[in-house]
């Protein structure tokens, strides 16, 4: 085999252009005459939070797109990969609304990312529903009148996982937290709760995100504190990094407790069995939940891969299709005219479907339904593959979230 | 009890040797790149995605095959380095009269190929590796407990950095190597096969990395990304220590490891940073490294 310079140039700039072609369109869903309405999945393709969106979040999609049937419009999907990076998001965003007539952008993990989207968005007078970010200022101080938070925000984690370590017993907390948007809202949010119940937090460090492999150091800190949990606002390998090294150094062993405060059924599936026994997490979807959610896995489940949906991905199921319902009822060519108007239709109908089962979507953009607390189970408790949580609490809708006149969002009149 | 700079003595000892844990992984890949820029002229911006393999087959022996961590410690490092002999003779070797730049692309356009591939095949979040039995427990040592696997990463790391250094510096084969590099035609000339031993040491280094892939397997995430994490970190360690230096790139792979591992007490927010802060100034102050030569 030879090679020559520009050869070799070119197979390197190929390779090095790999991360770069996200934004392909990946077919219609049907073809038809009439109007298209384009769904545009920014995600994950290529990073640490790939498996908890992603590719998943796309299968999920195209069930909605397939389960909603036809309506006398045409459904478009597209797949974008924002790899982590508001800069890059918000450029594919802007090429989609601009110039390929996207009306509704789905998913977008990482806060960083939605706060940028969400105003995108409005900018643009687009749909934004967003799934996969946690951060609650979505629906808080940075809400928009074109944005819906789905599935989970730090307030709804921290009060419910949280919330239920403190009452256990845990009132001296520390905090491994992700320096960035995420990390400090769920920090705070989770602080909030701690300081409410009669707990204290007595340390805190913040460590770069990404570029952190190992955690010793800070649970050494944290041991070094004596508080009875360590919390860790952060997510993806992260925590999967931190929960594996604190079985390592037996931090549960001498008596502290971890509080995992964002952990998705594909991260325990990461670190397996063995290690997440007994870690208790808030998801707001479980595939083994309910007959609805076992039906909606079953129906996706030889389009993924291997992987399982998690809340964050099968929130994009419900979504979707939620839109979707909206669009045929006020009719498709209007739905594309103004992205406000369209979500605030979609506030006004009451969702149903077999990821959240009934809820509603407020004003400020946060669609309400249940939080179930998790606990792993131990290895000789599952029965088989992704058997991996059992149920410990139910949050009811109107509890799990954070009550409207708390979030400071402009839009709530009152 | 006493502080130093505010910080609880038993505290400080325990983040210095949780560095020099670190360290020893930084001193790993470092000492790989190390041996193949000396010998080869290769920047191998690979070496990430061959310690990530390095943690994969270990993973993958032991849930397709059977054969645990002890085993995996000896095959992995020769089946990617194996597959390090393949890629040098198909693709790397053509480079080695061209600039650093070439083989820098290839290289980093291999790694991403390489990740990419895993990355379909296995997803994202990771894939459990249990740490042996034998050295599952911990020693209490006063001012914190010790994992035993931690111990043992340290001894394993500092024997091979030596065993490797004891090769290249005082062996006969070490000699050609090194003849090799400063002048190839007549070291070829004295009956010597350079072209198959430059192989062997690309294939030797790459070894090298998943040897440390596979000790990383039972603490870190075992995921497509996880070699990605560190390697710019190594690089810029073999930068600080001086391109090509083999002592060079072990002693500054520690002494990095305790530096970040002090950061992470005094600003932690910094802790990723601090290391290419260090390269900076060493590039400012001695351009060639700290046991380079100019």
């Amino acid at each position: 085999m030879t090679l020559d310079r520009r050869s070799l140039i070119r197979t390197a700039a190929l390779a090095a252009a790999v991360p770069a072609l996200g934004a392909l369109p990946s077919g219609r869903a049907r073809a038809q005459a009439g109007t298209t309405l384009k769904i545009g999945v920014l995600t994950d393709m290529s990073g640490t939070y790939r498996d908890i969106s992603g590719p998943t979040s796309v299968a999920c999609v195209r069930q909605a797109v397939q389960d909603f049937g036809s309506h006398g419009f045409n459904v478009e999907v597209l797949t974008g990969d924002h790899q982590n990076k508001p800069d890059v998001g918000s450029n594919i965003a802007r090429q989609w609304f601009d110039r390929d007539g996207v009306d509704v952008v789905v998913d977008v993990p990482t806060s960083s990312v939605g706060l940028a989207i969400a105003g995108v968005a409005r900018e643009k007078n687009k749909v934004c529903l967003n799934s996969t970010s946690a951060t609650s200022d979505l629906t808080g101080s940075a809400c928009t009148p074109n944005t819906i938070h789905v599935t989970y925000d730090t307030y709804m984690l921290a009060r419910s996982t949280g919330g239920a370590m403190v009452k256990a017993g845990g009132d001296t907390w520390f905090f491994i937290t992700a320096d960035y948007a995420f990390g400090h809202a769920l920090e705070r949010d989770t602080t909030r709760f701690v300081q409410a119940a009669g707990g204290r937090v007595v340390g805190s460090v913040k460590h770069p995100f990404p570029g952190t492999t190992d955690f010793s150091s800070f649970l050494v800190q944290a041991q070094a504190s004596r508080a009875k949990v360590i919390g860790l606002a952060n997510a993806g390998v992260d925590t999967v990094n931190a929960v594996k090294q604190a079985a390592e150094f037996g931090v549960t062993r001498r008596g502290t407790k971890i509080a995992v405060l964002l952990m998705f059924i594909n991260d325990v599936h990461g670190l397996g069995l063995r290690t997440a026994q007994g870690l208790v997490c808030t998801e707001t979807f479980y595939w083994d939940l309910n007959d609805r959610t076992r039906a909606f896995t079953s129906r996706v489940k030889d389009k993924l891969n291997n992987n399982y949906p998690a809340m964050s991905s099968a929130g994009n199921y419900a979504s979707v299709l939620h839109y979707l319902k909206v669009a045929a009822e006020m009719g498709a060519d209007k739905a594309k005219v103004s992205g406000a108007e369209t979500v605030s239709r979609m506030k006004a109908m009451p969702t149903d479907d077999d990821v959240f089962g009934q809820g509603r979507i407020r004003e400020d953009g946060r669609w309400v339904h249940p939080a179930y607390l998790f606990e792993v189970k131990k290895p000789e408790e599952s029965k088989g593959p992704w058997d991996y949580y059992k149920l410990l609490q139910t949050t009811a809708a109107d509890e799990a979230f954070r009550p409207l006149s708390e979030g400071g969002c402009p839009l709530v009149r009152g | 009890m006493d502080d130093i700079f505010g910080i609880p003595a038993p505290l400080l000892f325990g983040q210095l040797l949780l560095g020099l844990i670190n360290g020893a992984f930084y001193a790993m890949l470092s000492l790989g790149l190390a041996v193949i820029f000396g010998l080869l002229n290769i920047i191998n911006f690979t070496h990430g995605a061959q310690f990530m393999m390095g943690a994969f087959v270990a993973w993958m022996l032991l849930n397709w095959l059977g054969i645990g961590y002890w085993w995996a410690l000896l095959l992995s490092p020769l089946i990617v380095g194996a597959i390090g002999v393949v890629l040098e003779r198909l693709l790397i070797s053509h480079l080695y009269k061209l600039d650093h730049l070439y083989g820098l692309l290839l290289t980093f356009g291999l790694a991403l190929i390489i990740e990419g591939l895993f990355r379909n095949y296995f997803g994202s979040s990771g894939l459990a590796y249990r740490i042996p039995e034998a050295l599952s427990d911990s020693w209490d040592l006063g001012f914190m407990f010790l994992p035993v696997y931690r111990g043992w990463v340290v001894v394993a790391a500092a024997v091979m950095c030596l065993g490797t250094w004891l090769v290249i510096e005082k062996t006969r084969l070490g000699a050609y190597l090194r003849a090799a590099t400063e002048n190839a035609a007549l070291v070829q000339a004295f009956g010597v096969n350079v072209p198959r031993m430059v192989t062997l040491t690309y294939g030797a280094g790459v070894a090298l990395a998943a040897f440390a892939g596979v000790l990383a397997a039972p603490i870190y995430s075992v995921n497509p990304q996880m070699g990605s994490n560190l390697i710019i970190v190594v690089f810029a360690v073999v930068v600080i220590g001086g391109m090509g230096s083999i002592m060079g790139a072990v002693l500054t792979g520690f002494l990095l490891g305790v530096i970040e591992g002090l950061t992470k007490v005094f600003w932690p927010e910094a802790s990723a940073t601090v290391v290419f802060v260090i390269m900076v100034i060493v590039l400012l102050v001695r351009p060639a490294g700290l046991f380079g030569r100019a």
